[in-house]
């Protein structure tokens, strides 16, 4: 039976709630929260996208586009409409859904990776979009001067306080993700991912489970370029290019496809990678995850969160 | 559209054709299956048998005719819709959840049973883990009509092939269906599972559901079928009881080749 054991969710979930604690102690971390929004971001991403990849089988190379689509929408709609920023993140959520829609409906009904071209092709589209539509979008120098966000009128101003709203949302995503996975759903899902001519004998319609997932991840991804946006205060087209889709696969590659923790250690270790450890390797930083994606691949096909069952069955032998 | 009456056939086909390219796996294929009896398919390899099964449960359109489900059409649906009428079947390469639990393929074959709403299985509603709960309840005693409660949390994939074969028919009868397509029930395995199997497809007729067979082992054919229809090379060759078919001539010139003196079974 599958079953997520609740002591590492709440160990984990303290270890969140103290990190920010402990790193104003050393200096040498100090900053480290800073880079944990980023991660917390990236996770909501990948949480959406290892249910995906890991549960449905179906591999999106465009969740940078809904990245975008979720901060666009909230840096177009409260810098020149002064939409509240709440409602404007909610309604990137809904324009990612129905984008979401859109494409997977024709693209899921097919068996094979027509939805790995499919978003391919929309990520590098809307990618192009971002860049030439100027008027709202700014063009290639991105958008200035997006605001902060406020929870009843008390300013989520420095990181320390971001991260917490961040990794509130993590937290509320997670546990919805692994009720979802132990839930009639969650079976109908690994059922298809065994076997799609049972599951249809079975009576599940596949192309809808497809499509329900692949939208909830494309919302996942849209609310975190909403927070995102509002974070940075300012975003560009090249944040949402096809190497951070690409990027968002190695997260989940690293952490473990199959596992929810996974995507999340994943999108840390990254976030970590990318903002912080890899910037001495300069231009040679895409080496470096080629190099992580090749050897997770022929060492740990589990990814990190299937390490220690690996690490066991050999010290059994 | 009468109401259906007992004595009306549950599954008609009529002049189906079934081309690949320029292969015809299937030639103006007629066939009645009765309601409530054991209906078996039979044939030498490649007669189009899993051809016509995969008809039936939608996998692929016929290429012509027509195949009527209690009076109503089917031809033209996919294979969830025609499991969500009552149709379900097994593979004749086992196709189980693998990396489930025993349990959990029957459970996953109840799908149609429970509701399953997207938000309310993420927030985990009261009524769904209640669900839930009654779930596991219906799928063990269906274990234990096909005999494997024991074996509930074994991987699926772990276990011998006869057991897997007999699970698999459980799980279609999860689907709580009035027709059951078996896609060789019995290959594979020896003397007592074989038994074991045709126990349980007589079982199942007795519950009042009935039985499409497929299968290449004579001695159950004859035993347990109530009516055999044989293919070969995309034809019908003939119908009849399991002893018409055993004396027709065209049968046993079929299995054995002109001038074969055996008798079937």
């Amino acid at each position: 039976m599958l079953r997520i054991r609740k002591a590492p969710m709440l160990a984990g979930a303290l270890l969140i709630l103290v990190f920010p604690w402990i790193a104003s102690r050393v200096p040498a971390i100090s900053h480290y929260p800073d880079l944990m929004v980023f991660a917390g971001v990236y996770a909501l991403i990948t949480i959406g996208l290892s249910l995906l990849m890991g549960y449905a089988g179906q591999i999106s190379l465009g969740h940078a586009a809904f990245f975008g689509i979720g901060a666009y929408v909230s840096g177009v709609l409260t810098t020149q409409y002064g939409v509240n920023a709440w409602l404007a993140m909610l309604l990137g959520a809904l324009a990612a859904a129905v984008v979401a829609v859109a494409i997977g409906a024709p693209s899921l009904k097919l068996r094979g990776h027509y939805l790995a071209m499919a978003t391919l092709a929309f990520g590098i589209i809307i990618n192009i979009v971002f860049r030439e539509e100027a008027r709202w979008t700014g063009g290639p120098d991105g958008m200035v001067g997006i605001s902060g966000l406020t929870v009843f009128g008390y300013a989520l101003d420095s990181a320390g306080k971001y991260y917490y709203l961040v990794w509130g949302i993590v937290a509320a995503v997670f546990l919805f993700t692994v009720n979802l996975i132990q839930s009639p759903t969650g079976r109908a899902l690994r059922a298809i991912h065994a076997s799609e001519a049972a599951s249809a004998a079975m009576g599940i319609p596949i192309a809808r489970y497809k499509v329900i997932v692949f939208t909830f991840s494309a919302v996942l991804a849209a609310l975190a370029g909403s927070l995102y946006a509002h974070y940075m205060n300012f975003i560009n087209p090249a944040t949402f290019d096809l190497f951070f889709s690409i990027k968002l696969i190695i997260m989940i590659a690293l952490g473990g496809m199959h596992s929810i923790w996974g995507a999340i250690i994943g999108a840390i270790i990254v976030a970590f990678l990318s903002l912080e450890w890899l910037h001495y390797f300069e231009e040679f930083e895409i080496v470096v995850y080629g190099a992580v994606l090749l050897l997770v691949t022929i060492f740990l096909p589990e990814g990190l969160s299937g390490a220690p069952a690996k690490l066991m069955a050999r010290m059994r032998r | 559209m009468a109401a259906e009456s007992v004595n009306d056939p549950i599954l008609e086909i009529e002049e189906l054709v079934m081309a690949f390219g320029g292969l015809t796996a299937l030639m103006n294929i007629n066939l009645r299956v009765p309601r409530g009896k054991i209906k078996a398919v039979i044939g030498p390899n490649g007669a189009g048998k899993t051809t016509l099964f995969n008809i039936i449960t939608g996998v692929f359109p016929p290429t012509e005719g027509l195949i009527r489900f209690n009076g109503q059409a089917i031809s033209d649906r996919k294979p969830h819709q025609i499991a969500e009428l009552g149709i379900s079947r097994t593979f004749q390469t086992v196709e189980l959840f693998n990396s489930m639990t025993a349990l959990e393929n029957v459970m996953t074959g109840r799908h149609l049973r429970i509701r399953s709403p997207f938000f309310g299985c993420g927030l985990a509603l009261p009524s769904l883990r209640r669900q839930e709960k009654s779930l596991k309840q219906e799928a063990m005693a269906l274990l234990d009509f096909i005999g494997l409660a024991a074996k509930s949390e074994i991987m699926a994939g772990a276990l011998p092939l006869g057991e897997r074969k007999i699970l698999e028919i459980g799980r279609a009868l999860a689907t709580e269906p009035q027709l059951v397509c078996l896609d060789e029930p019995a290959a594979g395995l020896n003397e007592t599972e074989t038994e074991t199997a045709a126990h349980l497809i007589q079982a199942i007729r007795q519950n009042g559901i009935t039985v499409l067979l497929v299968e290449h082992d004579m001695k159950m054919i004859m035993d347990i079928s109530d009516e055999i229809t044989v293919l070969n090379y995309g034809e019908k060759i003939a119908e009849g009881t399991p002893k018409e078919i055993q004396r027709n001539p065209l049968v046993i010139e079929a299995y054995l080749g002109q001038g074969g003196g055996f008798e079937i079974g």
